[in-house]
């Protein structure tokens, strides 16, 4: 029906010795959501950071619209439209909210050194476009991020705040893809509902393809069309969230072998 | 007796403690931090050497002002209580006047044991210094015993004063503080300010105040003390007022300029030359040289985060080849072009030498690409030295004859003028902010902003990092080689020694010490290193320190890192506090009643 949008094929990496993904084989369609799941260390991480061109693959291919995204730059594999959010928050601290969200626009402008210094029409009607289009990624969120907030360096935000910022930058970059790590990590049970909402929202109103990497189920639950489990890099499951949370080898992989078993 | 830190907890202050309920230990380490410190001095001759420079006439001279600053500083820092919220805190009273003479007293010993083995032993081998001349100024010429008793006497009197400033109102302390720095300052500016009331006719301002043989009258003291006074009294209040108004207005919106202080500032740039001396405008002019390094710099360092320790190297650019262009003695190629012509030529050359230097370094990160470009710098001056490169740079012997700067039908900048010479830096340093500033403010100067802060999620943020990199690297070389033409123009001549590392580290001192990132606080280093303690191989207004620059650059390094790491004025992003920021979200956040409760809660810091 949908059109395969990023086609993940027999993805591997190891490190040293260490397998942190093998044979990674899944897609995503436009406007899916879908969540990558599995216990710490599973290569849930490794898997977003070969996506987004920081790491390179062992073997196997990543297509994104039909085209290879293997041996593009990080800056590269953004303006082809795939955005990502970090897991351990990383903002640029010193800038102000306003400006870590123009920042990421970078790949969308092109006006130079030279627009900038004889402030040229084009210059100036872009930075106005930047500004707004900043200011309506930050209005995603209501009025946290907005307001007195704009100019305020985004070291004095709260960490739920952080979090949202860091998806408003990831928005800001004009993405047909969104990767979110952890997007509820450290949040209480009241942000991390509404962001589950929130998230809804960037598909069905921003139009975003979206792959989440969760572990709070209820999150996953509630918002994933599909669901992919990772276990030391093997994918144990693929499927809806009740397929997938019903089968054995995704229970033992988060509950651990049952004792009789163990060897 | 109120209190010097926090006069509105007065009253659950616990009393004081006993005179003799010290920590002896702590005194006894901070006693022979301050001999340590006091000998060091000494050794470095800055008492002996300083000793012609004169801050009030027969009382002071920057060589004593080098010693008795030391346990006054100890005196008081050692009596200073640790404000935490929780902690007890006494009352000041005798028990910190007797820690501060303790201090001082030791630190005393010290010195007076030193003067003792000056006269008894001959260290004078490794100890360059050690000399007849040191005991003298030490002991007054009055023999060793009125020396040490001296000594250890006036110590622990500077340290009991140290100490004795917790027992002063906090006014009392802003007065006296402002007394001490307003009468150094005057004293410091001395040559300037002969040199500038001559253009203002206020010689007779300058006679008041100034004895004839050099340094402050007894009379000129009392006057700027009565000054400083009324200044902190009446004026303070309303500049900080009007200050707090203007950080204000800057936390709304940080792009927009003060128009008045904008206006202001040009308006002097263009009159202040003509009245200034021979002596003022060459000052300026040097400290002008070296903001447009600086300015240049911080755009690399401060903006994109660059630490680029051979930055020398493109003020040798365009040094050179402004050399080679206007010179008719220039070696090889002389085609004797007319220097607003040859500006040209340096812009693409620096864009040249900044596109070899960055394309290979630019990859590295921290540490690394300081090193390498700390090479390069070098790289550049043993190339201009080689028997390879000197059929057209001279080698050692430099070019000489360098006419003055031509510029395009105006006029003819000799570099015999300083006034000419200051407009044409001036000129070129209004360019400079002009386009640090809009470059700052732009999509550009963004990108080099991320990349500073965090490289690789830059990069994941669809920033090409070296491409923007490279950009800062070439804007940064040209700024470097405008700064290096005019120093051609003006000195006449250029030889490679003028290009060591050393400049590029005073550069770098400028930068670090006046705050990274901000136009103003750039500005303000280059005027207090350069214009009051001088360049690496030009003289500031105190030239009898030229001989310990480096010693105080290293200390005020140390020091501002430890102390002050975002710089004399800094940039306002870099320094504002977490606490009150928090504050007024929380306040924010309850004027909006309707919006979520949750944030309240969630109003801790990130973990890590
Ligand atoms: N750059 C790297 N070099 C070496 N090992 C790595 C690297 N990145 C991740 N790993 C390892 O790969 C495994 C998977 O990590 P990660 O993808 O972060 O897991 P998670 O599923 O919790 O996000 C871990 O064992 C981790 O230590
Ligand atoms: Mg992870």
């Amino acid at each position: 029906m949908s059109e395969r949008l990023l086609d993940i094929q027999n993805l591997s990496v190891t490190f040293g010795g260490l397998n942190a993904l093998s044979d990674l084989d899944f897609h995503v369609d436009a406007g899916e959501i879908v969540s990558v799941i599995g216990p710490n260390g599973a290569g849930k991480t490794t898997f977003f950071n070969m996506i987004s061109g920081m790491v390179t693959p062992t073997s196997g291919d990543i297509v994104f619209k039909g085209e290879s995204l293997l041996g593009l730059d990080p800056n590269q594999v953004t303006a082809r439209g795939i955005a990502r959010t970090f897991q351990n928050v990383r903002l640029f601290a010193n800038m102000t909210i306003l400006e870590n969200v123009m920042v990421s626009q970078h790949c969308r402008t092109k006006q130079g050194i030279m627009g900038a210094l004889f402030q040229t029409g084009g210059f100036k009607r872009e930075e106005q476009e930047i500004r707004e289009h900043g200011e309506k990624v930050l209005g995603f969120f209501g009025s946290r991020l907005v307001g007195f907030r704009l100019n305020q360096p985004a070291s004095v935000l709260s960490y739920a705040n952080r979090r949202r910022l860091e998806i408003a930058r990831a928005m800001a970059t004009k993405p047909e893809v969104i990767l979110l790590d952890e997007p509820v990590a450290g949040m209480n049970p009241k942000e991390s509902e509404e962001l589950t909402g929130l998230i809804g929202k960037l598909r069905d109103e921003w139009g975003f393809t979206i792959v989440m990497i969760e572990h709070d189920m209820g999150v996953v639950r509630d918002v994933s069309d599909r669901v992919v489990v990772l276990d030391h890099g093997e994918t144990i499951a693929q499927g809806s969230y009740d397929e997938v949370s019903s089968d054995p080898a995704v229970i033992e992989a988060y509950l651990g072998r049952p004792a009789e078993e163990a060897s | 007796m109120s209190e010097t830190m926090n006069t509105d907890e007065a009253g659950v202050l616990a009393p004081a403690r006993g005179a003799f309920d010290q920590d002896w230990r702590k005194l006894v380490n901070w006693g022979l931090i301050c001999a340590l410190a006091l000998i060091f001095v000494s050794l470095t001759d800055m008492p002996d050497k300083l000793d012609k420079r004169v801050i009030v006439e027969p009382l002071l001279s920057m060589g004593y002002l080098s010693l008795i600053w030391i346990p006054v500083a100890l005196g008081n820092f050692v009596t200073r209580e640790v404000v935490l919220e929780g902690m007890t805190q006494h009352k000041k009273g005798l028990r910190e006047l007797v820690a501060g003479v303790s201090v001082g007293a030791i630190g005393g010993a010290g010195l007076a044991l030193l003067i003792w083995l000056l006269d008894t032993r001959d260290l004078s081998d490794p100890l360059v210094n050690w000399n007849d001349a040191l005991l003298e100024v030490l002991s007054f010429g009055e023999g060793v015993g009125y020396g040490a008793i001296f000594w250890i006497l006036a110590s622990a009197g500077l340290g009991l004063a140290g100490g004795a400033f917790h027992l002063l109102s906090a006014i009392a302390n802003r007065l006296l503080l402002a007394i001490a720095l307003t009468i150094v300052l005057t004293a410091s500016l001395e040559s300037a300010l002969d040199d500038i009331s001559e253009g203002f006719q206020l010689e007779w301002l300058f006679e008041a105040l100034f004895e004839k043989k050099g340094g402050l009258s007894v009379q000129g003291a009392i006057i700027l003390a009565v000054f400083a006074i009324a200044w902190v009294l009446v004026l303070g209040g309303q500049a900080k007022r009007g200050r707090a108004a203007v950080t204000a207005r800057r936390e709304l919106s940080p792009t927009k300029v003060n128009t008045v202080g904008l206006v202001l500032i040009a308006v002097a740039a263009v009159v202040l030359p003509m009245f200034l001396g021979r002596l003022t405008n060459d000052l300026f002019t040097n400290v002008g040289l070296f903001l447009l390094l600086a300015l240049g710099l911080n755009i690399v360092v401060g903006l994109a985060g660059i630490l680029d320790l051979g930055y020398v190297a493109f003020f040798a650019v365009g040094g050179y080849t402004a050399a080679i262009m206007t010179s008719p003695s220039s070696p090889g190629l002389s085609p004797e072009l007319p220097w607003w012509v040859a500006i040209f030529v340096v812009v693409f050359m620096a864009i040249v030498a900044g596109l070899f230097i960055g394309a290979p370094v630019i990859r590295m990160r921290g540490d690394y690409l300081a090193i390498v470009t700390l090479g390069f710098g070098e790289i550049i001056r043993l190339t201009v030295r080689s028997d390879w490169a000197s059929g057209f740079t001279g080698g050692a012997q430099g070019i000489l004859s360098i006419p003055g700067a031509d510029i395009v039908g105006v006029a003819t900048v000799k570099g015999t003028d300083p006034q000419q010479v200051l407009y044409l830096v001036i000129g070129f340093v209004a360019i400079a902010i002009y386009v640090s500033w809009r470059l700052e403010n732009s999509r550009i100067g963004r990108a080099w902003m991320a990349v500073r802060e965090d490289e690789s999620v830059a990069e994941a943020m669809g920033i090409n990092t070296v491409n923007s990199k490279l950009q800062a690297f070439v804007v940064g070389a040209i700024l470097a080689s405008f700064s290096g033409a005019i120093f051609a123009a003006k000195v006449g001549s250029v030889f490679e020694s003028s290009f060591k590392i050393l400049v590029s580290i005073v550069i770098l001192v400028i930068v670090i010490v006046g705050g990274m990132g901000r136009i103003a606080g750039v500005a303000a280093g280059a005027l207090v290193l350069v214009g009051i303690l001088g360049g690496p191989n030009q003289p500031g207004l105190l030239a009898e320190f030229s001989e310990f620059k480096l010693l105080i650059y290293g200390a005020l390094l140390i020091w501002m890192m430890l102390k002050r790491p975002e710089g004399l004025i800094p940039n306002v992003r870099r320094s504002r506090e977490l606490h009150q920021d928090e504050f007024l979200q929380d306040a924010w956040l309850k004027a909006q009643a309707n919006d979520d409760d949750d944030e309240a809660a969630s109003g801790e810091v990130a973990p890590a």
